[in-house]
């Protein structure tokens, strides 16, 4: 009995040894309100901004045209194109070498060139040629508004030539899931959400441990009775706490402001952010734990983690297309996993059936961090 | 000069005693100048797509190996029916869903017409639109076999066709490594200036050093060319050691003059370390210079054009874009790179490169002198 009452007395201590632990990080980060603010008040900005501003739809791109006939056909094919929300005209050309200087100005991404018996030729032998330049330095707007122009001329075509009634016809009925209106912030605002979240959290606990040994206050952390644990988890609780208000802004912006609905459960979405928090500040610690000075550890977690999150997580270029070595090493961003939660459960509506393995994969690295940053941190008490 | 020179000394020997970050800063951005380029492909290939077909008829087989072979889709499950087809959808195991519904073949010849149904995962809105595109354009094509094998000829007059042939300028094979290397190298150069100057100057300040500075006669416009200098040599060494990669590796030379490019890159990391510079004396300690320079290079570099085209973002993100740095050295890596323009072509971006550059220090030394 008396052997059972010291023990908890012994836990009891250890608990509250902890919880003041946690109470000094927390004066740490409430004695800095400046990076409070920042820490807070970045999240809410990036979401309005990049929500509202990236997105890969192309409209007004500015286009030239070369049209060496200039009658009636030619004119009415163009006034076509201007009235398409894709194009705006920006110049007439006389020549291909002002075309060229123009798009080495960079004013152009693509022109319209169309032949001098433009008319005659439709009329006399059913065919006609219209040319289209595209600058293709930019591969991907090439590709789109070449493909935008063309849907715009076969669609003058068709009005405006005799093929209508055409035998034998298959029609097409196309349903778009998901996003019927083909709205950009439904692929990009998880995406955004998924980037912050990562980065902001990786961030905040990078530096935490190595600034301690830079400042020489781990010697003292380092006597005290308290297990190495202890300490990381101490360490990252405040800060799992800040995430929590991030991850609330941020969700609360994609609604009320971006309007992009959570069509499936809240609370999973939720959890799932919290999971995906977590591991993201494991990441943070175990990077701190393996670095020396706070420099490295930010260079480590801004230059190390910006481009792979953005680039292989999939909400930028879809991982199916890239080359198979790549694809393997997607697997290794944590943001891959949890940007395909997020569309699944708020876009599609999807339930816990469809993403029980990518929570299973970022439980598995949360753990492998975790163990990780206790593994070095052991060996930087010995 | 001289004690330029000696303060020079010193900054160097600092950056070069640092093992640890000096190999982090060359070896961590030329890994991903090596890596990520291969990711960034929007072309659409290998669209996956589930089929439900109803019909089982000649016709429809014929439509599904005519979309099988076109190089774009990959047949990633028939179903039998369109709710097991959504499964796949929801799964994200295929993009795209084609039913043909029962008597297609039928009502294509009694009828005179059929109607098949697509159904497209659209989060992606971009994606979607192409992909259905595609799809539809093949089935055009199917379509037209289907006349002229049934038609004769002569009872079928030939149809208006506006011909559109297209040429793609200054990047024919419409590479895309050609277009992503250019703008990631100025990614990594403009976050090794400006993260490493704001840090840098911070950290005297949080370790006290900085104090012992303010109090030496060194001048402050020595103290801050101290500051600049290296990291300018070291950005420019930086971007020399990528463009090496995009040559050996990529086998991307450069259309244009690299005296042009050297020249604007110049000025470019002036104003990207005066822009470090500036945060660093808006900071107390690291963790929020860190954080405000990361906040600002992650709103440049995403709103930059490196990724998605400014042209389509909305009017006031366009204006935004004008006061970034970032996104004139990647219009301008890219034409000098790709299309050979000219220092006359770039004018426009260099003089207002320069006045960020002469604004962002100016401030910067304004901003520290009221410090001291």
């Amino acid at each position: 009995m008396k052997n059972h009452l010291s023990t908890g007395k012994v836990k009891n201590n250890k608990h509250r040894q902890f919880l003041s632990l946690v109470k000094k990080e927390f004066s740490h980060i409430s004695r800095d309100p400046k990076t409070l603010i920042i820490l807070l008040g970045m999240p809410i900005v990036q979401i309005i901004i990049f929500g509202f501003a990236l997105t890969n739809e192309v409209k007004n791109a500015r286009i030239g045209v070369f049209d060496q006939a200039q009658d009636a056909s030619t004119q009415a094919l163009i006034s076509q194109i201007e009235a398409s929300q894709y194009f705006e005209i920006f110049r007439h050309f006389n020549s291909y070498p002002e075309i060229e200087q123009e798009f080495k100005k960079g004013t152009i991404k693509i022109a319209l060139v169309l032949p001098q018996n433009f008319a005659t030729d439709l009329q006399h032998f059913n065919k006609a040629q219209v040319q289209l330049i595209a600058d293709a330095s930019d591969p991907n707007v090439a590709n789109t508004l070449i493909n935008y122009a063309s849907a715009v001329i076969l669609d003058f075509q068709d009005r405006t030539t005799a093929n209508n009634g055409l035998p034998y016809t298959i029609h097409t009925e196309t349903r778009m899931l998901y996003n019927p209106q083909l709205q950009g912030t439904y692929s990009f605002v998880p995406g955004v959400m998924v980037m912050v979240l990562m980065l902001v959290c990786t961030m905040m606990t990078a530096i935490t441990i190595v600034r301690e040994k830079e400042l020489g206050t781990m010697e003292i952390l380092l006597v005290s009775p308290l297990q190495p644990l202890k300490i990381i988890v101490a360490k990252a609780v405040p800060y799992l706490l800040l995430s929590m208000l991030n991850i609330a802004s941020i969700l609360l912006l994609s609604v009320f402001v971006l309007q992009v609905p959570i069509n499936g459960s809240l609370l999973l979405l939720l959890a799932a952010s919290i999971l995906f928090t977590i591991t993201s500040l494991s990441l943070g610690l175990l990077i701190s734990t393996v670095t020396d000075s706070q420099q490295t550890a930010m260079f480590i977690s801004l230059t190390g983690l910006f481009l792979p999150t953005v680039m292989l997580s999939g909400f930028m270029f879809p991982i199916e297309n890239m080359p198979l070595p790549l694809q393997v090493i997607s697997n290794l961003v944590p943001a891959k996993w949890f940007y395909s939660i997020v569309k699944t459960v708020m876009i599609k509506g999807a339930g816990w059936a469809i993403i029980w393995r990518e929570v299973l994969v970022l439980t598995a690295m949360t753990l492998l961090f975790l163990g990780l940053s206790i593994k070095n941190f052991k060996i930087r008490l010995a | 000069m001289r004690t330029l020179q000696f303060l020079l000394r010193k900054e160097f020997r600092q950056i070069f005693r640092n093992k640890s970050i000096l190999r982090i800063i060359f070896v961590m951005p030329l890994m991903q100048l090596l890596v990520l380029p291969w990711a960034a492909d929007y072309e659409m290939k290998n669209i996956r797509l589930t089929v439900v077909d109803h019909d089982h008829s000649v016709s429809s087989q014929k439509l599904i190996s005519k979309i099988n072979s076109s190089g774009y889709f990959l047949l990633y499950a028939y179903t039998p029916s369109y709710q097991q087809a959504m499964a796949t959808l929801d799964r994200d195991q295929a993009d795209l869903i084609l039913e043909i519904p029962v008597d297609f073949e039928r009502n294509i010849i009694k009828e005179n017409e059929s109607t098949a149904l697509i159904a497209v995962n659209a989060i992606n809105g971009m994606k979607a639109g192409l992909g259905n595109a595609y799809l539809q354009s093949v089935i055009r094509d199917f379509n037209n076999q289907v006349r002229t094998e049934w038609i004769q000829p002569t009872r079928f007059s030939p149809q208006q066709v506006m011909e559109v042939t297209t040429s793609n300028w200054y990047n024919p094979l419409q590479k895309y490594k050609d277009f992503m290397v250019p703008g990631i190298l100025v990614v990594l150069v403009t976050m090794v200036g400006s993260f490493l100057a704001s840090l840098n100057i911070v950290k005297e300040k949080e370790i006290g050093t900085i104090e012992q500075m303010n109090v030496t006669p060194v001048k402050k416009y020595h103290f801050i060319l101290a500051k600049l200098i290296p990291f300018w040599v070291l950005g420019l060494f930086v971007l020399s050691l990528g463009l090496l990669i995009a040559w050996a590796f990529y086998g991307i030379v450069p259309v244009g003059n690299l005296l042009v490019l050297y020249t604007y890159a110049a000025v470019y990391l002036l104003a990207v370390l005066g822009l470090g510079l500036l945060l660093s004396t808006y900071s107390e300690n690291q963790q929020q210079a860190m954080l405000l320079s990361f906040f600002l290079i992650m709103v440049f570099i995403l709103m930059s054009g490196l990724y998605t085209s400014i042209e389509s973002m909305p009017l006031w993100a366009q204006y935004l874009t004008k006061i970034n740095p970032v996104s004139y050295f990647i219009q301008v890596i890219r034409m000098v790179i790709l299309k050979g323009s000219g220092l006359a072509d770039i004018s426009q971006q260099l003089f207002i490169t320069v006045g960020f550059a002469l604004l962002l220090n100016a401030w910067a030394v304004v901003n520290y002198k009221k410090r001291s």
